[in-house]
């Protein structure tokens, strides 16, 4: 009897990703539910959900101190499998399923504009905020300004550069901040900035660069953007690790 | 309906082979744009395989599943990520963080104007 009890608890602990699709299913249903009666279906259920993750992620910050948002409550742990970069990107490629090449030829070289101008930008307006924070060594100012594009370019140029860990950290912070600010504020913009055509999605990737943030923006939009969005969003944080500790610095320590 | 989640599969893998690769090229410890690659190749592949014919609606829910399951996962990111983290990470970070999303939600106007003759079409 106690083995096969047992065993039980150990299925359980291994079905974790099955718990984690429990959790979202029953924030998803809460969503759908708030999205149809509190606003008469006038603001998408995915971005009432995202907004209801991001909340309780909040929350579980606060009550464990843990890194990994609701994840590091017992019994959530699934959702960092299903939220976790394997899958994601599993997920990301196939919505390029219902992707047009001819779409993506035709804005090809405006999406890459773009690129280079939202990794460029990052790093300027990063830049420009720290600098006038107080900051003047070249190295921090290009790992809070490769913080300012994702949270993954700041700390691989931090680190490539040997910036302190105070400061590494902080780069990560901003670039959460964009994340979350991508994810929330997308929906509500959409309209004023024209984001209706894949052109437009792949301009606003290629920009925004945050792949986590532009992903779930479009997706609370409207999810047939996101293949466009992402693709271009993707390319920003391989271009920005790359020009950040070299380019960048570079024209930083010719500027300062 | 598995050979559209083996396309899939194998895309991915190929992206995420590339990117690396790539980086380790240019001497950078990350995947340098594994993820646009395998899309890109998941495009091309989905052409020729519907070209063939080949393309049934079983083997499109293959790869359309997990288009559908993207949602769920988005919700499970968003729930995982370090928000608290985020709000505590000081007025610098905060600051860099929400002035680089304004500027990059200004310019895309900017970017998009003077091309919607053929493009301000909705999607199907």
């Amino acid at each position: 009897m106690q083995v096969i009890l047992d065993r039980f608890v150990n299925l359980l602990g291994a079905e974790s990703l099955l718990s984690g699709v429990l959790v979202v299913g029953v924030i998803l249903a809460v969503a759908e539910v708030a999205s149809r009666r509190l606003t008469g279906g006038r603001i998408h259920a995915s971005a009432i959900a995202i907004s209801i993750g991001l909340a309780l992620a909040a929350l579980a910050g606060w009550i464990t101190g843990g890194k990994r948002g609701l994840a590091d409550i017992d019994g959530c742990g699934g959702l960092a499998v299903l939220g976790g970069a394997a899958l994601r990107d599993f997920a990301i490629v196939s919505t390029a399923f219902s992707a047009r090449i001819e779409e993506l030829l035709r804005s090809g070289l405006r999406g890459m504009l773009a690129l280079a101008i939202g990794v460029g930008g990052g790093f300027a307006v990063g830049g420009i905020v720290a600098y006038a924070c107080g900051y003047r060594d070249p190295v921090d100012l290009a790992t809070i300004g490769g913080g300012a594009a994702t949270y993954i370019v700041g700390p691989v140029t931090g680190s490539a550069l040997g910036a302190s860990s105070d400061v590494i950290a902080l780069s990560v912070a901003a670039g959460l901040v964009k994340a979350i600010m991508v994810m929330v504020l997308t929906p509500c913009v959409a309209r004023w900035i024209g984001l209706d055509r894949p052109e437009a999605a792949m301009v606003f990737g290629g920009l925004l660069g945050t792949t986590s943030g532009v992903v779930a923006g479009l997706a609370a939009t409207d999810p047939k953007l996101v293949p466009y969005g992402a693709l271009t969003a993707t390319f920003y944080t391989g271009l920005g690790c790359l020009t950040g500790p070299s380019l960048v610095i570079a024209v930083i320590r010719w500027l300062v | 309906m598995v050979w559209g989640t083996v396309l899939l599969a194998a895309c991915v893998l190929l992206g995420r082979c590339l990117g690396f690769f790539l980086a380790q090229w240019l001497g950078i410890d990350s995947d340098i744009g594994g993820v646009g690659v395998a899309m890109v190749a998941l495009m091309l592949g989905m052409a020729g395989v519907r070209r063939r014919g080949l393309a049934t609606p079983a083997f499109e829910m293959g790869v359309g599943y997990w288009a559908g399951m993207y949602i769920p996962i988005v919700v499970a990111m968003a729930a995982t990520q370090n928000v608290w983290g985020a709000t505590r990470g000081g007025g610098v970070a905060v600051a860099a963080g929400a002035c680089a999303v304004l500027a990059g939600f200004a310019a895309v106007p900017l970017l998009t104007r003077g091309s919607t003759s053929g493009g301000s079409r909705p999607i199907d």
